[in-house]
């Protein structure tokens, strides 16, 4: 392969796609700093503290996850463990077939998107509809989301336009406000028709067995309030230990994701509805899915397991603003997604290997992440493995190092091409190595002075 | 304290929230244990046994990569790691860099078998090249005084990114032996001799781009304070300076298309500021950004940070 596939794709990329997706991650930036540093004096010491409490947590996981469980049951919930995508989706339309349930109203929900959910159930012929203005946009469009936080990051208001006008959801119109007043009349409807609602999680504490969901929309409540069953798709790594912990993930979450103190709806939810309450699901569901989680929890990697989907290092990365989401092949996009898209391929990894070279290594991401994964680290650690798995796609347009590690291990060799270098710039374009090409093409080059400096050295010396 | 979960839960919450920082219990790697149960990807295996003792154990650094905190030699002989691209293309910063350690009654030791970094086949992948570079260096930068690296991105390879490479290899203790030695050049001016005020007087504007590498470590705040202190001197805000450059070594070559537009909007950034020159810590950055400046047909003076301590010693402050 002569080019890398991300850099292939930025290099393509609409201006207006691209400048949308640099306006919304700036504003997400902006935010962020503004709130966290409003609030705290120090939130670097919050960050490494979340990070500290996650990484206890994946590493204890097998303290934690019998612990929720038993929590869950206690509470009336039913706990099933799902290996992979498949598992999944198999328990989800177990649940759906056992009432005869055909439609499903969806929250925003990224393990979903992870083991491809809708498709699976439109198979059979069930309705999953979402109803995350965002996800929904995505979903009559047959698009995929290109950012955690906002799917639709990519676009801009008169492609929503055009597309509700196309779905028969009203004339053109691109004011966002009635663009959201027409989804929301058309959604209001399905809560009703609807028999299942299905959300993720944000957290689950095991002490408790609450499950927490933050939304802006209240579309989740929504979900939850106007059906009967209630089923809730969790990844392993999303628990706490303790509901006190909350505290300090659900002050970081909001700030780092929206740039809010809190998110307008926080939802605890302990169990299906009570005796005493009017209104709630009768039933309730978790569906706990590993798909890859142990095989990245048993890798060096694991520290991205930490990860609260909060895109804050989608936000900063200067990678993803050019190249935006797509670019990443995968529902994980952006630095986290570079890490753990390659890890959750299992053995297509040496396909994704190229995503963990889609990096300066200029660390923003680590920088602002609020459980301060080292994303850097795990992408250089990934580069290795890339390379020791051959990976052609992580290899594209790499030059090769062996050369240099000679010449850079041997003083002698090393100070002959100091002095050869000056021959450089006489050698013409069509017989330079790739790397040096790309470079000129680019770039001017810097007047070659190789071991003039040593040269000066020396003459101190005798002077 | 592990295996009781009750007085463990209550020490790590109790001591987190004082202190801030939690101590990390480092899990214990047997790896007789991969040979009875090879780890099987399955969530009921992780549920029902003791899946930690097949967990391999990181170590701390890796854990939090702005942790990094040494109690660093901070005498005055030194060694000087020039750094390829000065040793390449760059002379006067290194020379800068050696009459500035010289002013403040530094000893300098300029070691002429050394080489590079090996940041170059680290940052490309090839872990194995580049261990071979750094185990030269690490024979060529014997002994126990700092070494001084008038490169963020450099010295961040030699204190950070080798522990890295060289954590399953069996010189690991000697490599982090060195990597405790390690200063970038500013950050050993600032927190290693304690100078707040650089003397003398530098007249012009200039914008500061902070190198990457610095990310998490003293080299930012120091390099800066120390600009700000020179009368005359003039540093510049401009939009977005917490953005890369755009270099990131061979990115530059393997991702050429997303690498040229972020430099360019660095340059954008900075030029709408209108600094006499730009300056860094590192000179890999200057090199990307005036090279794309030349060929973009709006040029640009760039300068190393040494250069400009040095010019500054040269006219006595008023
Ligand atoms: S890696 Fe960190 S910054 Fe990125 S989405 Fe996850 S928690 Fe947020």
């Amino acid at each position: 392969m002569k080019f890398q596939q991300i850099d292939q794709y930025a290099a393509h990329l609409a201006s207006d796609k691209r400048a949308s997706v640099y306006g919304g991650t700036k504003s997400g930036y902006d935010a962020r700093l503004r709130a966290l540093t409003t609030s705290y004096t120090a939130p670097d010491h919050l960050r490494k503290l979340a990070g500290n409490i996650k990484q206890h947590t994946i590493e204890n996981l097998d303290t934690y996850l019998p612990q929720v469980e038993a929590k869950l049951q206690s509470n009336g919930v039913q706990v099933h463990w799902a290996g992979d995508a498949d598992e999944a989706c198999a328990h989800v339309l177990r649940i759906m077939r056992a009432r005869a349930a055909t439609k499903i109203v969806k929250a925003k929900t990224m393990v979903s998107e992870e083991i491809g959910l809708a498709p699976y159930l439109e198979k059979e012929g069930i309705e999953c509809l979402e109803t995350d203005l965002g996800e929904f946009i995505i979903q009559i469009d047959h698009d995929h989301p290109s950012h955690i936080v906002k799917p639709i990051i990519h676009k801009n208001r008169r492609e929503i336009a055009t597309s509700f006008e196309k779905n028969g959801l009203g004339a053109y119109n691109d004011d966002p406000q009635v663009i959201t007043l027409r989804a929301r009349q058309f959604l209001r409807h399905k809560y009703l028709e609807a028999n299942v609602g299905i959300s993720g999680a944000n957290f689950v504490s095991a002490e408790s067995g609450r499950l927490v969901l933050v939304t802006n929309e209240g579309n989740s409540r929504f979900s939850i309030a106007a059906t009967k069953v209630h089923i809730a798709l969790v990844g392993i790594e999303k628990i706490v230990p303790k509901d006190r912990d909350l505290e300090i993930f659900l002050n970081l979450l909001a700030r780092s994701a929206t740039g809010q103190q809190l998110t307008s709806y926080t939802e605890f939810i302990r169990g299906p509805k009570s005796t005493t309450q009017p209104d709630g699901p009768e039933e309730m569901h978790v569906i706990f899915v590993d798909n890859g989680r142990t095989d990245v929890l048993a890798d060096e990697c694991r520290p991205i397991l930490r990860c609260i989907r909060c895109s804050a290092c989608l936000n900063v990365c200067p990678i993803y603003r050019q190249a935006s989401g797509h670019a990443y092949r995968a529902v994980y996009p952006g630095p986290v997604g570079a890490v753990l898209s390659p890890l959750l391929a299992g053995k297509r990894f040496s396909e994704m290997a190229d995503l963990p070279k889609a990096s300066t290594l200029c660390g923003a991401c680590n920088e602002v992440c609020p459980v301060n994964i080292p994303i850097p680290d795990l992408l250089l650690r990934l580069r290795d493995r890339g390379k020791k798995e051959k990976s052609e796609a992580a290899a594209a347009a790499t030059p090769p190092m062996g050369g240099f590690a000679i010449l850079a291990s041997s003083p002698l060799l090393w100070k002959t091409a100091l002095k050869a270098g000056v021959l450089a710039p006489l050698v013409p374009p069509s017989v330079m190595p790739a790397a040096g090409k790309t470079w000129v093409t680019t770039r001017g080059l810097p007047e070659w002075r190789g071991g003039k400096f040593r040269q000066w050295m020396k003459n101190r010396k005798k002077s | 304290m592990i295996k009781n979960r009750a007085v463990f839960d209550a020490a790590f919450s109790l001591k987190m929230r004082q202190e801030g920082l939690p101590p990390f219990v480092p899990l214990r790697f047997d790896a007789r244990l991969l040979w009875i149960f090879p780890p099987i990807p399955l969530i009921f295996y992780l549920r029902d046994s003791a899946h930690k003792s097949k967990l391999p154990s990181l170590s701390r650094h890796s854990l939090n990569m702005a942790d990094i905190t040494f109690n660093r030699p901070a005498g005055k002989r030194v060694q000087l790691m020039a750094t390829c691209l000065c040793d390449a293309f760059f002379d006067d910063a290194a020379a800068a860099v050696v009459e500035v350690l010289e002013h403040l009654g530094c000893e300098i030791d300029f070691p002429e078998d050394q080489t590079c970094c090996g940041q170059p086949a680290f940052n490309s992948g090839d872990w194995n090249s580049s261990r071979k570079v750094v185990r030269h260096a690490l024979k060529v930068f014997s002994g126990d005084a700092p070494v001084i690296v008038p490169s963020a991105s450099c010295a961040a390879m030699m204190f950070h990114g080798a522990l890295l490479a060289f954590e399953k290899e069996p010189d690991y203790p000697a490599m982090e032996k060195f990597a405790g030695r390690v200063w970038e050049f500013t950050d050993y001016i600032v927190n290693g001799l304690g100078i707040k005020k650089w003397p003398g007087r530098y007249n012009g504007t200039v914008a500061f781009h902070r190198s990457c590498h610095s990310r998490g470590t003293n080299t930012g705040p120091a390099a800066l304070a120390l600009l700000e202190s020179i009368e005359g001197l003039k540093v510049l805000p401009f939009g977005e300076s917490e953005q890369c450059c755009g270099f990131g070594g061979t990115f530059s070559v393997t991702f050429p298309n997303i690498s040229k537009s972020m430099g360019e909007l660095k340059l954008d950034h900075i030029l709408a500021a209108a600094p006499d020159q730009i300056v860094s810590i590192d000179q890999s950055c200057l090199m990307n950004l005036s090279g794309l400046a030349a060929k973009g047909g709006r040029p640009i003076k760039t300068v190393h940070i040494a250069q400009i301590l040095r010019d500054a010693l040269k006219n006595p402050a008023k």
